[in-house]
């Protein structure tokens, strides 16, 4: 979650991931990129695997396709049995709509808890919302920001390095004091 | 393997830039209200006050007031149900099995077919509520612990209904609202006004478009699609098991399932071909909805429309194999000649004879002939579920039972009333929300653009 360091504003996609691709090379390895549209190769480059949240998801799913069943065993079969046609009280085909309907519901929410758990939204206020011109990067500018804690940055080297690598203008990021 | 024709129109003309097309796509929620907007507005929302009227006065007087009464004890509600929820599958099938099947050209239209779904959903919902008779009862069909000690009868398809279509409309708002944050963030640093900044940015969630969001955002995205393509398939084989368990000749039928779900996405693409074509026009966006849009759904109307027309052979195939005597009076008099049969034939010319003209090119490309052949479609897939409900209910084992349906005043306006009160959503939707996926379009610009001069970071 990156609140201070440089942010870098790239006119195209390419030149910000050209920009990642070097500066990685160089060693700097704490980046975070603000895009219109995703940039899967900044994930390539920057070695980051894959999200967890399906592991949380399938947790959850199968706990609420459990939980369903169990609810329908226990209710039809054993706490009040309504036997009509002499069927079974405990009818495991009948079961499995309930069941399924259950662990999509218990997998989409939990797939939406964990997403927004872990990306840390809500949150309407940013130190990035500070940088002026900043409003862009939805809609056609990259920024790509170097977060204070990488080892690799020095504020005037670095700012030289990303205005070689193309970018339009870089600003140091979580200086000023937030909006009232 | 590459499904593509030889020659097919482009999905996106001409490539112009981010900003550009971020100025075109949210150019319709700054444009203010035109007089023709307005106009549609009002006649939408007096529709729908007719729906608040004939509902109201369902509950009021009782759902005597219905034309349905025993034998034909289901007939414009569930017939009503089962269209509204077919048509929302068209929009689940866009934007999650299309979105798996990698098929670019969903990109533009998956926003507004999802918007459709949830709103025919919300349709659908109405009726089987107002068909309870007590709708302030409708809790029941949860399981909690009531003081009469029984819980809901889980063995009867109608609780497995409440579970599939409730988990249905969750999971379509939620895959919808997250498809939606990036853009609502594009609204929100767009916005001309303070008022509409704040209200887009509490919306928005304080998207930032940063990529360790992405990395998670892409993945719970394309989960939520891998979740709604068995659900969508799931909620109509339930839909359908309503008819399929019961052991009324018509209904009794093992292909049930299959039959109704090639059915729904046929009516559904149907209702999107009815709803593309005018936003096309109306907002000028032939270039972010092109033809190639156009002919896709017109082909998958013709694919699904031939399945839906191999079930219909079936059916009676099977009725006759069955060698089972009601089955075969079913379909070879009740279905063919019973009373109210014009509604059988005129299915058939709908959904099997009218969609036949899709196999010229002319037809599938041209919006004129694509918006006739769609409607008649979304009328014929209304005439196939009244069909299968009424004209089977009209003519059961006893002939001391049998009895003509008709529907009253009241059928109708509700049934007018949630077309009205559909298209009234759906208008405020277009007002308010962008309904081409800015993001996406934008990153399938840069994919074409990447394509198109081999270069690729």
């Amino acid at each position: 979650m990156m609140r201070r360091g440089l942010l870098a504003e790239f006119p195209t996609g390419d030149a910000l991931i050209a920009a990642v691709r070097a500066l990685h090379q160089e060693g700097y390895s704490r980046f975070d990129a603000f895009t219109p549209y995703p940039l899967p190769a900044v994930q390539r480059l920057l070695g980051w695997r894959r999200s967890r949240i399906n592991y949380i998801a399938a947790f959850f799913g199968l706990s609420f396709a459990l939980g369903a069943y169990l609810l329908q065993w226990w209710t039809a079969a054993r706490d009040y049995p309504v036997i009509v046609g002499s069927r079974p009280a405990y009818a495991a085909p009948a079961f499995v709509p309930i069941t399924f309907e259950m662990c999509v519901l218990g997998t989409s929410l939990s797939v939406l808890a964990a997403l927004f758990v872990i990306i840390g939204l809500p949150r309407l206020w940013h130190p990035v919302f500070a940088i002026p011109g900043f409003e862009r990067a939805t809609i056609d500018r990259f920024f790509l920001g170097v977060d204070e804690s990488d080892p690799y940055l020095d504020r005037d080297r670095t700012t030289r390095a990303l205005l070689d690598l193309g970018a339009l203008r870089v600003s140091l990021l979580g200086e000023e004091a937030p909006p009232p | 393997m590459n499904l593509e024709p030889a020659i097919a129109a482009p999905v996106l003309i001409g490539r112009p830039s981010d900003e550009a097309l971020t100025t075109q796509l949210l150019e319709p929620m700054w444009r203010g209200y035109t007089r023709r907007f307005v106009l549609a507005l009002l006649v939408t929302a007096v529709g729908t006050l007719w729906l608040l009227f004939a509902a109201g006065y369902t509950v009021v007087r009782g759902i005597g007031v219905w034309g349905n009464n025993i034998p034909v004890a289901w007939a414009f509600g569930i017939t009503n149900f089962v269209w509204w929820i077919g048509i929302g599958h068209a929009g689940t099938f866009i934007s999650a099995i299309l979105l798996l099947l990698e098929q670019r050209w969903r990109t533009s239209i998956n926003r507004f077919a999802e918007a459709m779904t949830l709103f025919a959903v919300m349709q659908a919902g109405l009726f089987p509520l107002l068909h309870l008779g007590r709708p302030w009862f409708a809790y029941w069909l949860i399981p909690y612990p009531a003081t009469m000690r029984v819980w809901p009868q889980w063995k009867s398809a109608l609780p497995w209904d409440a579970a599939a279509v409730s988990t249905y409309f969750t999971v379509s708002l939620l895959f919808w609202y997250l498809g939606l944050i990036p853009d609502l963030a594009s609204l929100r640093d767009r916005a001309p006004d303070r008022a509409r900044r704040i209200l887009y940015g509490i919306f928005a969630l304080g998207w930032r478009g940063s990529a360790r969001h992405y990395r998670h955002y892409r993945l719970a995205y394309g989960l939520l699609a891998g979740l709604c393509t068995p659900l969508v398939v799931s909620v109509h084989s339930i839909v359908s098991s309503d008819f399929a368990i019961a052991q009324l000749p018509g209904w009794h039928s093992t292909i049930f399932p299959p039959y109704f779900v090639a059915g729904a996405i046929f009516s559904g693409f149907a209702m999107v071909v009815t709803l593309l074509i005018p936003i096309r026009r109306f907002f000028h966006l032939e270039n972010v909805l092109t033809k190639r849009h156009l002919e896709n759904c017109a082909k998958l109307l013709l694919v699904t429309g031939w399945i839906v027309f191999y079930a219909y052979i079936l059916e009676f195939f099977l009725a006759w194999y069955s060698g089972d005597t009601y089955e075969q009076y079913t379909h070879w008099h009740a279905l063919l000649g019973g009373p109210n049969a014009w509604v059988f034939w005129l299915t058939l010319v709908c959904n099997c004879v009218v969609p036949q003209v899709l196999w010229s090119q002319t037809a599938r490309t041209s919006e004129a002939i694509l918006l006739v052949v769609a409607i008649l479609i979304n009328v014929g897939m209304w005439g196939e579920r009244f069909s299968i409900i009424v004209l089977s209910l009209q003519r059961d084992f006893l002939t001391s039972s049998w009895r003509i349906y008709g529907p009253t005043w009241v059928d109708w306006s509700i049934l007018f009333g949630t077309i009205s009160f559909f298209s009234f959503l759906f208008l405020l939707f277009l007002r308010f929300v962008p309904f081409i996926p800015l993001s996406e379009v934008k990153e399938l610009k840069s994919e074409l653009v990447h394509e198109e001069t081999g270069h690729h970071p």
